[in-house]
């Protein structure tokens, strides 16, 4: 009776779970999938602990108060630090798939090895991998995001790089094949902190060659990697609700890995191994070519004559937490009746969706949010493009320019405006390191300075301009 | 490989389908709370980790699992908090607080 209870109890949490993620389908729903969310994890969680086998309580409840003490802080980072928070958090996940297959491990080597079965210590073996690669892979990935110091930014390669990689993890396969047939050898227990260990150098050594504008892909990547993980577990522990959570966690990183890789043209295997940001050669006998530069002052008077802007956000607005100020100058558009839509790329800011949040954050309508396909049809009638702090996802050269390592990538078609604006810190290249074809056009002007201080200069104008026309 | 691998490979299989087909509708706009509710989902090793640290177990694989427990707990409180946070966000023309 109680194990039909306690099944039924996952199979409920199991339900939840898939209708948490239905329900995210639209803003107006999604709320209701947090809650659903939070009502599985709380069945689930006093299903389990109320099992017999569950005695030390004490350790229980110490554990879930530090939780909730580090959680709470954690769930209160600026927006524009959520893609750390979130790799961090993928980190937590991996550490603890790959501690609960350690712990198993040893423990059924005391108590009764025969439970370890080739199929269970397969799996045990694919969550420790899995655990402890996504470990200290989200580690760098968040270490990069954050622009730590000691995690190098730009991608750090070596020749032949793929095949140390590659050889490492055959080796890895040769030991967990070794220790699968035989759990309970002699050696086996010595050759298992072997495992664990080239999984967290794999996790290391996977992520370092993998360039910062590449970490939306990453951070997907990694998602699948804890949930998958996940599953693991659930084969050895034999539970049906770790597998199919784990699955909804694996398939949802998978496929906004994969709408990542499209948006910028790459495969796959691409991004992970293709050690993209060489620096682009520069083509001989170029001619420096010139900016042309606005002020804030013209760049108002240009918008005040537009009906129809379009903004592009991209990472730079998120460094300069601009988006409040951005907020400001929409409001002021609005006002003169000029229609406003932000254009949205897939891989604008560090992580899949981070733009939206960040607008939403600024209380911006999600209705004027527009996607990258939708917008690019009305680029041509806008008579305003405002580029605030977006570089390779606007550059032209992804469409013209053979030897560009983004060609081919999908743009926001900002050229094709009759006026653009960019906001930009400095002359600097962006993440890919290459020159915008784009701040070349006669038809650009540059606003340099960062983007808050410019669009507060745009919002004065504006505002302060509007009596004496 | 028993009953119960076969029927666990066939849950599995489900999952990963109704996994696939109910992402790819989730909305582009929600892409960010998306993944930080999936990693809470994923916390849901919290399970694992219980039975690990509560078991009559030797002192140094309950210390495992409480380490494990720690983390997972720790994805599920801040997981679910910054959704629910972000989510909250998202308005249209009508509601937008001005």
């Amino acid at each position: 009776m109680l194990y039909g209870l306690s099944q039924l109890s996952y199979i409920v949490a199991s339900a939840l779970f898939i209708f948490a993620l239905h329900w995210m389908n639209t803003p107006a729903t999604a709320r209701k999938g947090v809650y659903a969310g939070v009502a599985a994890t709380t069945i689930a969680v006093l299903v389990t602990w109320a099992e017999p086998s569950v005695i030390h309580h004490f350790w229980i409840i110490g554990a879930i108060a530090l939780g909730f003490a580090v959680g709470i802080p954690l769930s209160r980072v600026p927006l524009t630090a959520v893609p750390q928070r979130t790799a961090l958090s993928h980190a937590f996940g991996g550490i603890a798939a790959g501690l609960v297959g350690t712990a198993e491990y040893y423990l059924r080597l005391s108590e009764g090895p025969e439970w370890l079965t080739p199929f269970r210590m397969t799996a045990l073996i694919a969550e420790v991998l899995l655990g402890y690669l996504t470990f200290t892979g989200s580690i760098m990935a968040a270490g990069k995001l954050q622009e730590v110091k000691w995690v190098p930014q730009r991608p750090v390669t070596y020749p032949g790089q793929n095949v140390v990689n590659g050889l490492l993890f055959l080796a890895t396969i040769v030991l967990a094949v070794l220790i699968a047939r035989d759990p309970a050898a002699a050696w086996a227990p010595f050759v298992f902190p072997v495992i664990v260990f080239l999984s967290l150098l794999f996790g290391v050594l996977l992520i370092i060659p993998i360039g910062g504008a590449d970490m939306p892909t990453v951070i997907a990547i990694l998602n699948s990697y804890a949930g998958l993980s996940a599953v693991a577990m659930g084969f050895v522990l034999d539970s049906k609700l770790l597998i199919t959570a784990g699955a909804l966690d694996g398939s949802s990183g998978l496929i906004l890995a994969i709408i990542m890789c499209k948006a910028m043209n790459r495969s796959f295997t691409n991004v992970l191994f293709g050690a993209f940001g060489q620096v682009q050669q520069a083509k001989a006998g170029g001619e420096t070519k010139e900016y042309k530069s606005e002020t804030a002052e013209g760049a108002a008077q240009v918008l005040e004559q537009s009906s129809f802007v379009v903004i592009i956000p991209g990472y730079g607005m998120a460094v300069a937490q601009a988006q409040h100020k951005v907020r400001e100058l929409y409001d002021q558009l609005k006002k003169r009746g000029i229609t406003v839509k932000f254009a949205i790329h897939p891989v604008a800011g560090r992580m899949p969706g981070h733009m939206n949040v960040l607008l939403a954050e600024a209380d911006i309508p999600y209705t004027d949010l527009v996607e990258m396909d939708d917008i690019n049809h009305d680029m041509p009638q806008a008579d305003v493009a405002l580029v605030v702090g977006a570089n390779d996802v606007v550059n032209p050269a992804a469409h013209t320019d053979k030897s560009s390592p983004i060609y081919g990538m999908p743009i926001i078609e900002a050229d094709k405006a009759r006026t653009i604006f960019a906001i930009k810190r400095s002359k600097n290249p962006g993440f890919a390191g290459i020159d915008n074809e784009l701040y070349f056009s006669d038809r650009t002007w540059m606003l340099f300075g960062d983007a808050k201080a410019v669009i507060g200069d745009l919002v004065k104008e504006l505002s302060g301009g509007s009596g004496m026309h | 490989m028993n009953n119960e691998f076969w029927s666990t490979m066939f849950v599995f299989v489900l999952a990963s389908f109704i996994g696939l087909g109910v992402i790819r509708k989730v909305s582009r706009l929600l892409h960010t709370p998306l993944m930080s509710l999936t990693n809470a989902i994923s916390a849901i090793a919290v399970v694992g980790a219980i039975l690990i640290t509560g078991g009559d177990y030797p002192l140094r694989i309950r210390i495992l699992g409480a380490i494990a427990l720690f983390a997972s707990m720790t994805n599920i409180v801040s997981g679910f908090l910054i959704t629910d946070r972000m989510l909250k966000m998202f308005k249209t023309d009508t509601q937008g607080k001005r």
